[in-house]
């Protein structure tokens, strides 16, 4: 009888509860944001603001230490100086050699896995493709290693040197082809993904329309995808640009902005730091609201 | 819309007033009593100066400190004399090895504390010239312990062409070497750069490389530019350079003992050497955070770590002259202190230890010579 | 559409070019675990068992494995609680900055990890805060967040609101509605984000770096470090293996999540 009772109880309460958050809507709403908002903006986004306006302090000359003086200075060295101007184009142009490379293999791969592979082998090769994702990213980035490894006259190369007698030694080409490798996956899976939803009907009524595969391919289906493909172009852009372990592991004596933030941050200079990330911040947010524009965010 | 615009300004006020506090801690005094340990202690080490049996099974001085003392020993290896100083400014660290470019900046930021020598007895042992240095003290008073000193050696491949002892080979785009040099990744090497100028442009007047005019310092950077095309490998972790020599891909660098003596081991041709007009080299200091959560163990380490066994294995070791005169009787090689050394005056005349270059020429002129950010900006631009 | 057998061909030979390329690298650790010397260069000089047969009494490597699963399972947890709430307000509701709170909430992913890492380490550095635990779960779960919510988001806007309408029609309330029919078909993408979430805190190396203290290294922390400690690096080889092996089944799931519910319902 009792346990009659606390069940009904209960379900007076949640029934009532339920009642009161639809009366109240924007409480429900509050409720749910008030945890994720307090961690997005005030963590993240706070420390964010927190970086840009640290970039406008001063340092102690001798003890590396961030002063409370108000300088241009910083800025003024990271956008100017001409050395830095080339860092920051070349690592834009790694980035973009990095995503182009992800998109012109995704685009075939997703292509004959979505339409062309037969049905049972679709999941294994899907899986197949992000499986690496959980290899490890420096795992696989000393694994690269092991296979550029040049070598000399005086000791063993590695795999590439040994197999196929030639490497590209450690480098740009050995930093945008290791990155293209670690990124593909994150390309790949919007665009295969696209690839599914493509209504079959569009693609019917294109070739009874006459257009040949190549003509369909292009003037139908890849305006469809282009929200996918931007969506994927945003961790490959992204994670490219930013990377400085990669560079470090094959990269020689090359260097990217990540690298020079990294090596500013331990001079000490953190106002210098600081100053540096406001490279990567500003072409991303740029590169986002492009996206947006695209549709990625609709399909992320 | 008032309401709005003041409460934005003072939001903004507080931001920037957030972002410009948290300065330099003053250091407090030096610890009176030795309590007991702490449980832990946080290193922050060159590489090879804090070897628990991880790189080699029979090369541990950690495990014996640690069951003596219950102090589980952490180590940071802090790739740069950079790193270490900015490691210690988080302070997240009890203790570290810092060379002297890194000493000066640490005592003037206040992240080091002063050491209290007379709870480390093994202190009376060390050699007197490096007691009490400009590096390593301040108005007398002492701040951290001499762990060892060395010379930054020129490593070769020995089957590339006749043993090299010049630094020229490292700078002069017809070295034999060109294509395979490994350079240290560090604004400091910019005074390997003014030790080349001394020997190849005297007339620059460079009487000391860390004392560098502007247009001296111009001159070493544009050394460095035209070094460049000839460098391979900049290298800030020693595995790098390790790996490098046992590969061959690099054949002539700037490198430490304990390198070349790990490469030889995994088989690598090499040898090393001092480049005749001379070198730039370390005399490194045990110094305590002024932060030290682990204040005791830190000090039971800086006493351990310069008692006359450890002290003469991680001279071995690492390949460097020990700081216990008590040492020397105790190396596995009986000519160790010899070799490197450890007594002998005139062959130190040469090498000039990592310091902290500062606007007030460290060789006494009356003209401003280039501070340490600027030597840091400048690398920075170079290796961009 | 009309593929001509030689395009089909081709696509097929690239599809699989393109997987062995991928597995080149792993097949190349698996192989270096085997070796003989404690380098990695190639061709491997030797065979060996020994790492394989002493790996489990590498101190470091237990801990680290200890403290990256348990900071992975912390994070996914808080990142499966908040990501999810935040998908359900930006979906269900239309208020006030809510593209600007899409827009920032891609962020973590978005801006490079170097960024995030310097930001959130200079914020505890000013603050006087401890870098150790808590700092990097403060960073992890940012991006986690974003994971979480990628997934839960994409799933809920494929759910029908005709389904949601039509239980109120019936007579349950809101909760009801949650747990009888929102949830059914929502519960495995929250699933699949956990366990991406979990895989990319458990992979992730840059923020955490910035983030962590003194004594607390992850896995991917232990990895790097370890390459500066030649005699513990082929024991690196052994755990990528391991790691890999046992992630095959966890992918497989993670995809099997993601799918979307049977399309009869959506």
């Amino acid at each position: 009888m009792s346990s009659v009772n606390s069940n009904n109880r209960a379900k007076r309460t949640s029934s009532s509860l339920s009642r009161f958050v639809q009366k109240h809507p924007r409480l429900g709403l509050g409720a749910l944001l008030s945890g994720p908002i307090l961690w997005l903006l005030v963590v993240y986004v706070g420390s964010l603001v927190l970086l840009v306006v640290s970039a406008f302090f001063g340092l102690d000359e001798f003890t590396g230490k961030a002063t409370s003086e108000l300088t241009l200075r910083n800025l003024d060295e990271v956008v100017t100086e001409n050395a830095y101007q080339m860092l920051v184009l070349r690592s834009i142009g790694i980035a973009s050699a990095v995503t182009l490379i992800c998109f012109a293999f995704s685009m075939p791969v997703g292509f004959y896995i979505s339409k062309l592979a037969k049905s049972w082998t679709k999941r294994g090769l899907v899986v197949a493709i992000l499986l690496p994702l959980w290899a490890g990213y420096l795992v696989k980035a000393f694994a690269l290693r092991a296979i550029f490894e040049p070598g000399s006259e005086f000791g063993t190369g590695g795999f590439l040197k040994n197999t196929i007698g030639w490497s590209p030694g450690f480098g740009y080409l050995a930093v945008i082809i290791t990155l293209a490798y670690l990124w593909f996956p994150y390309m790949f899976l919007p665009i295969y993904a696209g690839f599914e939803r493509l209504p079959e009907s569009l693609i019917d009524a294109s070739s009874d329309l006459g257009a040949g595969s190549i003509r369909t391919f292009f003037s139908v289906m890849m305006p469809i995808l282009v929200p996918s493909i931007a969506a994927g172009s945003i961790f490959t852009f992204s994670l490219s640009l930013g990377d400085y372990i990669t560079v470090k592991i094959v990269g020689g004596k090359s260097q990217m902005i990540g690298n020079i933030i990294e090596r500013t941050l331990l001079a000490p200079n953190q106002p210098l730091a600081a100053a540096f990330t406001l490279w990567p911040i500003s072409i991303m947010v740029v590169y986002l609201l492009v996206m947006a524009r695209l549709g990625a965010f609709k399909n992320l | 819309m008032k309401f709005v615009k003041r409460n934005l300004t003072l939001a903004c006020a507080g931001v920037l007033a957030l972002a410009a506090c948290g300065g330099g801690d003053s250091g407090s005094g030096s610890m009176d009593k030795l309590g007991d340990g702490e449980g832990a202690v946080n290193l922050v080490a060159w590489a090879g100066y804090v070897e628990d049996g991880s790189t080699d099974p029979a090369v541990d001085w950690v495990t014996g400190f640690e069951a003596e003392t219950g102090c589980q020993v952490n180590v940071k290896i802090g790739n740069t004399s950079d790193e270490m100083v900015e490691l210690m400014q988080s302070g997240e660290y009890d203790a570290v090895s810092a060379s002297g470019d890194a000493t000066l900046r640490l005592i003037a930021g206040g992240d080091v504390a002063p050491v209290n020598t007379d709870l480390i007895p093994n202190y009376a042992d060390v050699f007197d010239d490096l007691k009490n240095k400009l590096w390593n003290s301040k108005d007398g008073v002492a701040y951290g312990v001499p762990h060892g000193r060395g010379a930054n050696v020129l490593v070769y491949n020995t089957e590339a062409g006749a043993a090299p002892d010049s630094i020229t080979d490292m700078f002069e785009s017809d070295s034999p070497y060109a294509g395979k040099i490994s350079v240290y990744d560090s604004p400091i090497y910019i005074a390997d750069a003014a030790i080349y100028l001394m020997a190849t442009q005297p007339d620059l007047g460079i009487t000391n490389p860390y004392a560098l005019d502007q247009k001296q310092f111009d001159a070493a950077i544009a050394a460095l530019e035209s070094q460049k095309s000839i460098v391979s490998q900049y290298w800030a972790l020693y595995t790098d350079q390790q790996a490098s020599l046992e590969a061959g891909s690099v054949t002539l660098g700037t490198s430490w003992q304990v390198i070349v003596n790990l490469a030889t081991a995994n088989g690598a041709k090499i040898a090393a050497t001092k480049t005749k007009e001379g070198a730039t080299g370390w005399s490194d200091t045990w110094m305590i955070s002024s932060k030290a959560k682990h204040p005791n163990c830190a000090y039971m380490w800086l006493n351990h770590i310069i008692s006359p066994q450890a002290n003469a294995a991680v001279a071995e070791w690492f390949g460097e002259a020990p700081s216990n005169s008590k040492s020397c009787e105790l190396t596995a090689d009986k000519n160790h202190c010899t070799t490197y050394h450890a007594g002998e005056t005139d062959y130190w005349s040469d090498v000039w230890y990592w310091t902290t270059p500062t606007a007030e020429c460290l060789d006494g002129r009356e003209v401003e010579c280039v501070p340490y950010t600027e030597w840091v900006n400048a690398w920075n631009k170079l290796r961009a | 559409m009309q593929i001509t057998r030689r395009s089909q061909l081709a696509l097929r030979v690239a599809t699989y070019a393109v997987l062995v390329f991928l597995y080149l690298p792993l097949v190349l650790i698996f192989i270096l675990s085997f070796n003989n010397t404690n380098s990695l260069t190639w061709p491997p000089q030797g065979f060996s068992t020994r790492w394989w047969s002493t790996f489990l009494d590498v101190e470091s490597a237990r801990e680290a494995l200890i403290s990256s699963t348990r900071l992975a399972l912390i994070a996914m947890t808080i990142s499966v609680v908040l990501g999810s709430m935040l998908s359900f307000a930006l979906q269900r509701f239309e208020f006030f900055g809510k593209n600007s709170l899409s827009f920032l909430a891609v962020l973590p992913i978005a801006l490079p990890g170097i960024v995030t890492g310097v930001a959130l380490r200079n914020t505890f550095v000013r603050f006087g805060l401890d870098l150790g635990f808590v700092s990097v779960i403060a960073g992890h779960t940012t991006f986690c967040i974003v994971v979480v919510h990628n997934n839960v988001v994409a799933r809920l806007r494929r759910i029908s609101p005709n389904l949601r309408e039509a239980s109120a029609d019936l007579g349950a309330n809101s909760l009801q509605t949650f747990r009888l029919i929102t949830w059914p078909l929502v519960r495995s993408s929250v699933f699949a984000g956990a366990i991406l979430a979990f895989a990319l805190s458990f992979d992730e190396v840059v923020v955490t770096t910035f983030t962590a203290g003194a004594g607390f290294q992850t896995l991917p922390q232990w990895i790097l470090n370890n390459f500066s400690r030649p005699n513990v690096l082929p024991y690196v080889t052994v755990v990528a293996t391991i790691v890999m092996v046992i992630s095959l089944p966890i992918a497989w799931l993670a995809q099997r999540l993601s799918d979307p519910p049977n399309d009869k319902l959506v």
